[in-house]
Formats: structure tokens, sequence, C-alpha cells
């Protein structure tokens, strides 16, 4: 492997249980981390350990076991808050169900607050469906215009008519990372022209978060999305960060148990940050088992898991190059420095989901369809691809069974 | 275990590589309808000409998908060309009984099979269409087989209501 990986893929495997299948006599080759991530045996052993020693719920109690449990909680917050540099983790960091009820969050708290006719919102057409639905759906109540940001030709951001787009717009809200064709987009760039022009940030970080070092404050961005279960957590946990201001003046969304300072007959007073914003019992073993993930993925570094990755796609990209030529198209950048560890591939002849089939066979996991990007697909002129994507577990084993299974797939379907 | 060739039968990857009836066909006289299947963006168009009768003069199929739904739909469009309306509900009956979509989810769903005439619904002969049996035994692909029928009878409905 690459002298630059810090890490050996092979012992990280080890440590996670679902790894160790074998499907259809063949070892499992998971390539769909950018849908799902699998779980390390610590996190997995952190939600039991507190089912079984400190389950109570947080925030309430004053017995030993609801005072660790809360405690616990709490403590997972500051973790995650550091790990995306967060400037004020305790109040900033608002955990959810996943990335998309996080954005749902911003819309329905800020937007609806702040947006209204003559208003604009700018979007890409990169985005996954969570950063373009709960727009369309506040634009119908309150009437605000929606922009977008064209793609060139290789599906990267059309960046010739920025200053024009973002021209009176108070929102923008765009991909850290295309879930499609892994494509990095400029954070800091992008978000400095959003602020000269007076508009706010929404950065859905969910395909960047787990892959990248990430430090949210030097980004500048105002708001960020992601999930938990991308990352090597648990499903049933994501995280909205906002700068502390920002989330100070918006109202709660969700109204309920927990979110309050007080209620009488008359009506409520919020509760102060984060409590505002998570009515009801939070996911507690989740948020727990999210920390855990946090530790892990901190112990391997991040610096040291994109240059893993980055060394992992550059040897897909040259070997599915080498072997398949002009029959095999991947989508998104070419250099493997400017994109993430996602190929959308295109076998010609064989659609992309009879092309899974057959790797399904090889027991190669890989992910077929529109991605939830439908817009983005338009662009590409196809109604789908097969994505593979890679994470800290990947080795160059998983591409090689890849490659082995595409070319299986092609003599399979050859005419 | 089921394996590819369970799915994959000869008949299924020629009707893929050689559709019968592709194309569009003038809307109006004929209907057009899309149909989607949003887990995995495959895309289909029928296009349907009834006459007075109730009897499909001409289809025509378009968008783009697997070879499983290509193919299903390449299939329909043959076996339902001069059939009668009743006739095709009796074939998209039995179509998705083969799917195992049940006669109770067909209720679920709104499709009552109760207008179907049991002697047509009895017996009915799939041709071609037995090649894709095997779909049943993956459960992720009956969606793909079935997306052409879904259109169909959505069509149906749709020239049925401007009639």
């Amino acid at each position: 492997m690459n002298a630059l990986v810090s890490f050996d893929p092979q012992k990280v495997k080890a440590d996670f249980p679902l790894l160790q299948r074998e499907i259809k006599g063949q070892p499992i080759r998971f390539l769909d981390s950018a849908a799902s991530s699998q779980k390390p045996q610590v996190v997995i052993d952190a939600m039991s350990t507190y089912y079984e020693t400190i389950n109570a719920n947080v925030h309430r109690g004053v017995y030993e076991i609801a005072e660790a449990a809360t405690n616990a909680l709490e403590a997972a917050r500051v973790r995650i808050g550091r790990f995306i540099g967060a400037p004020h983790p305790e109040t900033e960091v608002i955990f959810t169900k996943n990335a998309t009820e996080a954005l749902n969050l911003v819309a329905q708290s800020w937007g609806r607050t702040n947006l209204g006719p003559g208003d604009a919102v700018l979007l890409t057409q990169l985005e996954h469906h969570a950063n373009i639905v709960p727009w369309f759906q506040l634009q119908a109540e309150k009437g605000f215009e929606i922009r977008w940001i064209p793609l060139t030709a290789d599906a990267q951001l059309d960046l010739s008519n920025i200053d024009t787009l973002l021209d009176g717009v108070k929102l923008f809200a765009f991909t850290a990372m295309s879930n499609v064709s892994g494509a990095i987009t400029p954070i800091a760039d992008l978000t400095r022209k959003a602020h000269d022009a007076g508009a706010l940030v929404v950065l859905d970080a969910c395909q960047y978060v787990p892959h990248l070092p990430t430090d949210l404050a030097e980004l500048g961005v105002d708001f960020a999305a992601f999930s938990g279960h991308k990352m090597l957590g648990p499903t049933g946990v994501g995280v909205l960060w906002g700068r502390e201001e920002l989330l100070e003046a918006m109202p709660p969304w969700l109204g309920g148990g927990g979110m309050i300072l007080n209620v009488t007959l008359d009506g409520f007073t919020p509760a102060a940050l984060p409590a505002k914003f998570e009515a009801g019992t939070p996911p507690v073993a989740e948020i727990i088992g999210l920390g855990v993930a946090v530790d892990y993925l901190e112990a391997l570094g991040m610096d040291a898991v994109r240059e893993h990755e980055v060394s992992l796609t550059a040897y897909a990209l040259r070997t599915l190059t080498e072997r398949f030529g002009d029959q095999l198209t991947i989508h998104g950048p070419a250099e493997p420095a400017g994109r993430g560890g996602v190929l959308s591939l295109a076998m010609e002849g064989i659609h992309p989901h009879d092309l899974s089939q057959v790797l399904d066979e090889h027991a190669v996991c890989v992910r077929p369809g529109h991605h939830c990007a439908k817009p983005l697909m338009k662009v590409l002129g196809v109604g789908a691809t097969a994505r593979a994507s890679f994470y800290v577990y990947n080795d160059i084993d998983d591409v090689d069974a890849l490659a082995d299974a595409l070319a299986d797939a092609q003599s399979f379907f050859s005419f | 275990m089921p394996g590819l060739e369970d799915l994959y039968r000869e008949i299924i990857l020629d009707h893929y590589r050689n559709p019968r009836n592709r194309g569009e066909l003038e809307a109006p006289p004929a209907t057009r309808t899309e149909g989607f299947n949003p887990l995995c963006g495959d895309e289909i168009v029928v296009f349907l000409e009834l006459d007075d009768a109730g009897v499909v003069t001409d289809i025509r199929i378009g968008g783009t998908g697997c070879s499983i739904s290509q193919s299903s739909a390449s299939m329909m469009s043959a076996v339902v060309k001069g059939k009668t309306l009743d006739e095709v509900k009796a074939l998209t009956h039995a179509f998705k009984a083969m799917m195992s979509i049940h006669e109770s989810s067909l209720d679920a769903d709104g499709e009552s099979g109760e207008d179907v005439p049991s002697d047509l619904s009895e017996g009915v002969q799939l041709g071609d269409l037995e090649a894709l049996r095997g779909v049943v035994k993956f459960p992720v692909r009956i969606k793909c087989a079935t997306l052409a029928w879904n259109t169909l009878t959505q069509g149906i409905s749709q020239a049925t209501a401007d009639a």
C-alpha cells in the first residue's frame, strides 16, 4: 500500500464484524459507504453498554444512572462538535434524526422566518434531493425565488456566472461533496463569495465530514448538516451545526418536551440552545454510539483517512481505466485530489441495475440508481449509475474484486 | 440459491436487445403515460391507441431502463396488441399474480381484480412472459418487471376517462 497511509486497512477491516461475513461463499466487498457505512465493534458495544448499564431518560432524572446517561450524551456532543471544529460545541451541535432532518430544520426555522416574496435561495444542480425538496416545500408557502448553479460538461459546478447568481441571494445551500460524482466543491471560496453578497451558507456536509478533516469555523459556513450512519455511527442520529448567534435568533421548529423553559396556559418560552431544537427524548444510545465513532475516526486520524481514500481512489481509477478503457465511464473529476472515493460507473451496453445484479453474485455491494440526485443525473445524461464508494475499511483487494466482477458482467451480457 | 440464469433467461435478453414496438405514437389521438421507478431511476413511456370497441389497436414503448423492465415492456406490448381491454386486464392480473402480487394486495392498491371476468383470468396464456417468472426469486427486481404494466394500467384509465 501507499507509504502515506498511516493505518492498515486490513487491520481496520478486522474491527468491523459485518465485514467478516461471507456472501454466496465469498468475502463481502462492501462498496456502498456513501449510502451507509459499516460500524466497528466499539460502536456496537458502546450502544449495548449504554442499554445494559445506564439506560435512562436524559435531562430529567436526579438518580445516578439518569445523570450518567445525560453526562454520556453531553460528552458525546462536545466530542462530535470538536471533531468538526465547532467553536461552541455545547450549544451549536443540534442532534437530529439525520442530515435530511437537519436541512429541513434550517428551512423550517431560519427559512420560514427570513424568506418571503422578493427573496432568493441559491442551490446547485449537484444537490441531493434532501437539499432541494425542503426548499421547494417552503417556496410553495413563502413564494421566494430558487436559483441554480449549473454544471459543466464533466458535472462540476459552473461558477462562471456566480456573482450574478448570488446577487440578491439570502441563502446559499450547497453540497461539500457530490454523493454521485465525488466532486469536492470549493467550500471556503464559495462561502466567501456568498458572504460578500450578503448571503448565509448552508453546507450539506454528509459526504464530507466522514471522509475529510473538517474545520467548520475555518471553512466559514453558517450551517452544516451531516448524518451519523455514514461515519461509522448508528442510524437515527444526525447533526445540524449552526453559528451560535444564528441559532439563538431562530425559533424552535418541533415543539414538545425538553425544548421549553416554561409552559403556561397562555403559551411557552423556549429553552436555551441546544435543547430549543431537540424536542422529545433524543436517540441517546445512537448519540453515544456516534461519539465513539468519532473517537475511532480520530484515532485513525482524519488526515490519514483522506490519504487512504485518495490513494485507493487513484488505484481504482487506474485499474478500471486500464482494464475497461472506453467500455467503462467513470463520472466525475479525473484527479483523485479533487474528489472523494465515490465512483459512479456506467458500463457500455449494461444497465446499472443489471450490472449491480451480477456484482452481487460476487458479493460486491454497489448501488444502482439515481442516488437521490435526479437533476444531476439529467446533466450526466443517464437515468441511473452503479456507484461504488470507499471508506476506511476498503483496500485494493476490494477494488480488484470489483474489477473482476465488472469483467464477469461484461462477458455475461456480451452480445 | 437462485442464480443469474434464473433471472436473465435468453428470451428476456432477446427482448432487451431487440425491443418490440419501440417508439412513439402521436398523442392525441393516442394517450401518452409516463411511469417512474423512484428507486432506480427507470422511466418508461407507454403510448396507447384504443378503438371505439376498446381494442388496443397500437402501442409503443419509450424510456430507459434495465433489461428486466425493458424486456417486460417489450413482451407486454407484443401480447396486448389487438386485445380487448378486458383481455388486457386479465393479462395484467395474471402477470402480477406470477410476480406474486396477489389479489388481496391488488385490492389494497385500489387495482381491484373484481372487474376481471373470471373466465378471462382463468387460464390466461402469458406466453413469452413466463420467462420473467424467475424475477420472483429476486424481490428487488419485481418493481422493474411490473413498471410497464402499472404504466399501461394508468394509460388505460387515462384513455377510457378521455373517451
